[in-house]
């Protein structure tokens, strides 16, 4: 018996060594640690799923299913670039765990989403909902309701759709009310008790917002009429101003076959671009004094007019009926200087994060398309199921995304 | 005469399908959820426009609807859709729509072409 535990005591250390030894020399151990600055997800908006993928060498890395309706989804990050937030259109809520391709929690939060914003401390996690109309404010890390914002107007009996929801510098949240033609403020320095700012008559029906990317500037589209309605986050008292207000009178509108979108601010030096609505152009704004300096005639009814990280190509793809195309302008000549037809359905693109590539997602043909930026190759294509969203783990530190 | 009646019946239910081919109709409905879908939702229960469900269109008139389709609905984000669909293919797409048959079909798939 003694002898025997002696063995015991002897080979087992022998053991554990020999097995030690072999998990550091196992290279899949080693692909076990990595970071996630490369990492992004795709939207795969008809099968209710996620993609995850890579950008360094341009693989997916698998799937996270079981999201629900994603038609017209957006997602945002956590500070520490593991965890996407993605809003469903079926007012669904989902954290995701990007690293290990795990739905971490899901909730229903309403009968029907449409975007949502992550704090600048990364706290809360605020979603714009249709209905019923108003906003709702999570903790990033339970997913508790922490606020409850209904987007009541007039009467106080009607609640309008909220649009245009981004996150400011201060703990705080800008959204815009479609139906209430409203910009509000939502101040969550304490967060059950929120203060909120409401600037009424800012035009009719605004249909998406966005902030710059020093979050002082805030300005929603407007569907309803001609401009923009402009909000200096630093100087609320000064209220909302027009902006480009005459850039289409006395002309027909065309239909708008899609929602344009304001995602990101497509600047480049003292210009912005963003989509005209009803006309096949993109304005061109110059940021020093929010006048108009020229508009750009294009291929279709502009839905994302979006800059390269360095400012000195603006990327845009198009509504039905033209969204097979993408077309190029250079920031400085205000022309088009490449037009690209990866496929039916071009839904949305991102950049790599410092710009070299750019995916689009091909919807009707069920993949993505990755070009080099500077050539206008294809260099790959991934196959995706009715891909729409795509979004870089880089979002997450950058305010407004 | 009760077989004629019969006959007679079947005709005219089919005529609004009879002119739109099968590969059309698919067409159609992938489009309803796709491009339609984006401002009503993928499962036509709303966004932006109103849900595009039996219950919600019922006791509308078709040709109503069939015209919201074709000529959108002026000062409000309906666009008219024209340009793109020809009569018969709208009134076949309200029918789907206030029939709810879209449910079982292709379009529950999400199938392409
Ligand atoms: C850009 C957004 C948008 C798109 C795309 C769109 N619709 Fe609409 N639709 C609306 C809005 C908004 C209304 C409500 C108009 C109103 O206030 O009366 C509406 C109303 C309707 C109605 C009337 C519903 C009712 O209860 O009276 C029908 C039918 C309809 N749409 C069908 C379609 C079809 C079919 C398509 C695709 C071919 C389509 N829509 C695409 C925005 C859109």
């Amino acid at each position: 018996m003694m002898r025997q535990l002696l063995t015991l005591f002897v080979i087992l250390p022998v053991l554990l060594l020999w097995q030690n030894s072999l998990a550091e020399g196992c290279p899949a151990d080693n692909n076990t640690v990595r970071g996630t600055g490369d990492l992004g997800i795709v939207i795969e908006r008809a099968s209710g799923s996620v993609q995850i993928i890579e950008t360094s060498h341009n693989t997916s890395l698998g799937r996270v299913e079981g999201l629900g309706d994603l038609s017209h989804a957006s997602a945002v990050y956590s500070r520490d670039e593991r965890y996407a937030y993605v809003f469903g259109r079926d007012g669904g809520l989902s954290k995701i765990d990007i690293l290990n391709k795990k739905l971490v929690k899901r909730i229903l939060q309403s009968g029907n989403s449409i975007g949502g914003a992550i704090s600048q401390d990364g706290r809360l996690v605020a979603v714009s909902n249709y209905t019923p109309g108003g906003v709702k404010i999570f903790d990033a890390d339970s997913l508790e309701l922490v606020a409850n914002i209904p987007a009541t107007y007039g009467n106080h009996l009607q609640r309008s759709k909220v649009i245009g929801l981004v996150d400011a510098p201060g703990r705080k949240f800008v959204f815009s009310l479609w139906d209430a033609g409203e910009i509000w403020v939502a101040d969550l320095s304490s967060p059950g008790n929120p203060t909120i700012t409401k600037f009424k008559d800012i035009g009719k029906n605004p249909y998406d917002g966005l902030i710059t990317p020093d979050g002082r500037y805030y300005i929603a589209g407007l569907f309803g009429e001609d401009g923009m309605a402009l909000l200096d986050l630093w100087h609320l008292d000064a209220g909302v101003k027009r902006i480009l207000d005459h850039y289409g009178k006395g002309e027909q509108k065309l239909p708008v076959f899609k929602m344009p979108h304001l995602e990101g601010w497509a600047i480049a030096g003292n210009l912005a671009f963003v989509p005209a609505v009803g006309r096949h152009e993109v304005l061109v704004i110059d940021m020093l004094d929010w006048s108009e300096a020229g508009r750009i005639k294009v291929h279709g009814q502009p839905v994302f007019v979006m800059a390269r990280p360095d400012g000195r190509h603006v990327w845009v793809n198009f509504a039905v009926p033209d969204n097979d195309t993408l077309q190029v302008i250079d920031s400085q000549s205000l022309q088009i200087i490449k037009t690209l037809t990866p496929g039916k359905g071009v839904l949305h693109m991102e950049f790599e994060p410092r710009g070299e590539q750019v995916w689009a997602s091909v919807r009707d043909e069920d993949r993505l398309a990755v070009f080099d930026t500077e050539t206008f190759e294809q260099l790959n294509t991934l196959e995706a199921q009715k891909p729409s969203g795509i979004f870089f783990t880089s979002r997450a530190h950058r305010t407004g995304l | 005469m009760i077989k004629m009646l019969f006959i007679a019946s079947v005709l005219i239910s089919q005529t609004a399908a009879a002119e739109i081919s099968s590969t059309r109709q698919d067409e159609l409905l992938y489009f309803l959820k796709q491009d339609c879908g984006s401002c009503h939702g993928l499962t036509l229960k709303g966004g932006l426009g109103p849900a595009l469900l039996p219950e919600t269109l019922a006791g509308k008139p078709r040709d109503y609807l069939v015209t919201t389709i074709m000529e959108g609905r002026k000062d409000t984000a309906m666009p008219p859709w024209k340009s793109m669909l020809t009569r018969e293919e709208a009134a076949w797409l309200t029918q789907q729509l206030q029939t709810g048959i879209i449910q079982q079909t292709a379009f529950a798939k999400g199938k392409a072409k």
